[in-house]
């Protein structure tokens, strides 16, 4: 099947009391593979999520998931799909076990199948130790692991994760990361969300910017660094030196960050070896010297910089 | 699939949701002993201090079916006031199974969508049976005796508990209204206190000013209360020109009129997340 998993068109949804949360969105996530929608606080991304979820009737536009209409065809998009909300929704009065076997039962298991695949995902998110144990005592940690435990019991072809991450420590967090990898190797999609470039950088194969419910840019990690720009220098001199390291650098066009010069750097090393023969015969020496490429938080504040002021002007 | 093998399906299927959510509804119950010793003990508590508080002043404004003891009188009454305040945790239950996701991941479920209602309800119908049966027994332990035949005893128990199930759908429903935890128990009071202390759950409603009487005579919780008393002491307990079947039969009409309105105000309730 070529249709994609997830296909989104002119969404709009607003809410009573004003907020556009969704403003016209349109986005496609082909079969298989790891999808991340990036945005701040207060973009979408749960609106967008719930939507495809079946949980919210959008006001305008269409989304299909899997080939099916969430609105029209609710019901057939519950059994092809499977939500981890972002806040945990799991019983805490029974067990990780009864809890995610309760959510098989539900998804039309029959007890036995139910009981164990139930067994099988415990040890695949390496919870089975703490498996009959009241969901009351697990950490915080641990109780995202039993709600993404949950919505992996129906085996779904696409799987939504909002914000998978948030408030977990950082070994757990590697550990989800490569339990999400292997999901998309067994070929189920999975559609996150999240509001740390890294974990975009680390695991998604595509990244959908978005703010203000409005798609801001789509595409690889390495596509969306490369729109933002070329390599940049960075330059660290003593506080007293940068004046006259600003005047020296000219002819390459720097910039001050505070006590920090940068430099774009189109020709990569060569710009760097420029940068440091400019220096040298004005006689200053920098305290630290680094070349890089644009990290996706520099796509990112770009990005959403940009749609701020914007918006704060069509506002004014 | 023809349309009738497919409707069977989805009834079996809601059937067995039904009992998946039941179950855990229950689990829930046992899980915090505390909360179910607490509320196993509040009617017992409850129905002692009634028995003891009322018993002495008001011996005589009771019908001679009554036997001159108020235990006769009261332990009708009062199962009825029980069926009404066991329906509170369905307030709470879906109240909180909103504030915690779990409304919305059964929603995202292929399931289907009545069973967070009704495994919600009917685990309350059986842990008021419970309920019920230990404050009956208590109840009779303390002096209680029916005079109406051991069927009149279980079918009072019966339409004590129908009429709980219909108040836990009422319950239901204001769990789900009402979006404010701070409000959401002002609102189970509000209900639950007026209703069962102008019924005639402890008192004949003669004893009312006339305005009060007027309501508390035609109101639901006196239909069960007076269901419970004909069925356990016989007529001879009823107000003048009423009969055990006519007033059996009133309260389980007002049990399936709650039912019928306030089902499918908490079915649309539940839906509501949609917008
Ligand atoms: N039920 C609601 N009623 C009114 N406004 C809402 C509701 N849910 C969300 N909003 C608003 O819609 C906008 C988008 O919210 P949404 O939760 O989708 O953002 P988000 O990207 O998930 O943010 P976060 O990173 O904080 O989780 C916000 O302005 C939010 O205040
Ligand atoms: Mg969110």
């Amino acid at each position: 099947m070529n249709d994609p998993a997830i296909a989104v068109d002119g969404l709009t949804k607003q809410f009573r009391g004003g907020t556009r949360a969704l403003d016209g969105l349109s986005l496609r996530v082909s079969r298989g593979g790891i999808y991340a929608l990036l945005g701040p606080n207060g973009a979408g991304k749960t609106t967008l999520i719930r939507i495809l979820a079946t949980l919210l009737r959008p006001d305008g536009g269409t989304a299909l998931v899997a080939g099916h209409d969430v609105v029209a065809e609710a019901g057939r998009v519950r059994q092809l799909i499977g939500l981890a909300g972002q806040f945990a929704a799991v019983d805490d009065h029974l067990t990780g076990r009864e809890n995610i076997t309760m959510i098989g039962r539900l998804y039309g298991l029959t007890r036995r199948a139910a009981t164990s695949r139930a067994a099988e995902i415990l040890t695949r998110i390496g919870l089975d130790t703490a498996a009959d144990r009241q969901v009351k005592t697990y950490s915080g940690g641990m109780r995202r692991r039993i709600d993404l435990a949950a919505s992996l019991i129906g085996r779904p072809q696409v799987l939504f994760l909002d914000e998978p991450t948030t408030g977990v420590d950082p070994a757990s967090r590697h550990d989800l990361w490569s339990l999400v990898r292997d999901l998309a190797a067994d070929g189920t999609t999975v559609l996150l969300t999240t509001q740390y470039l890294d974990e975009a950088d680390q695991l998604a194969d595509r990244i959908a910017v978005i703010d203000h419910g409005r798609l801001l840019t789509e595409g690889t990690a390495t596509e969306l660094k490369d729109r933002t720009g070329a390599a940049v220098v960075e330059l660290d001199l003593p506080p007293h030196q940068l004046d006259a390291a600003m005047t020296a650098l000219q002819p390459l066009a720097p910039r001050r960050d505070r006590d920090r010069i940068l430099l774009p750097a189109p020709d990569g090393p060569l710009t760097l070896r420029h940068a440091m023969g400019l220096l040298d015969q004005a006689d200053l020496t920098p305290t630290d010297i680094a070349l890089h490429g644009p990290t996706l938080d520099d796509v990112f504040l770009a990005l959403t910089r940009h749609n701020t002021s914007r918006s704060a002007r069509s506002t004014a | 699939m023809s349309a009738a093998a497919a409707y069977a399906l989805g009834i079996s299927r809601a059937a067995i949701h039904t009992g998946v959510i039941t179950r855990r509804n229950l689990l829930a119950n046992l899980r915090l002993p505390d909360v179910l010793i607490l509320s196993t003990i509040q009617p017992v508590v409850f129905m002692l201090m009634f028995l003891y508080v009322f018993g002495g002043a008001i011996q005589t404004a009771l019908p001679p079916a009554a036997h001159g003891q108020y235990i006769n009188w009261l332990i009708p009454g009062i199962l009825a006031q029980s069926a009404v305040f066991g329906s509170a945790p369905a307030a709470y239950g879906l109240h909180n199974d909103r504030t915690n996701g779990i409304l919305d991941r059964f929603r995202s479920l292929p399931m289907a969508r009545s069973a967070a209602l009704t495994g919600r309800t009917l685990a309350d119908l059986i842990r008021n049976t419970a309920i019920l049966g230990l404050q009956l027994a208590v109840g009779i332990t303390l002096g209680f005796r029916w005079h109406n035949g051991l069927t009149g005893l279980l079918s009072a128990l019966g339409v004590a508990l129908i009429f709980g199930f219909a108040c836990s759908w009422l319950m239901a429903y204001l769990g789900l209204a009402v979006r404010n935890s701070e409000a959401i128990q002002a609102a189970i009071y509000m209900v639950v206190f007026p209703m069962t202390l102008t019924s005639s759950v402890f008192l004949p409603t003669q004893t009312m000013p006339g305005w009060l009487q007027a309501f508390a005579e035609h109101q639901p919780v006196t239909a069960a209360a007076n269901a419970l008393r004909g069925l356990t002491l016989g007529q001879g307990a009823l107000p003048a020109g009423h009969t055990v079947t006519a007033d059996a039969l009133l309260a389980i009409a007002w049990a399936a009129g709650i039912c019928a309105v306030f089902a499918p105000l908490a079915v649309r309730e539940l839906r509501r997340g949609l917008d």
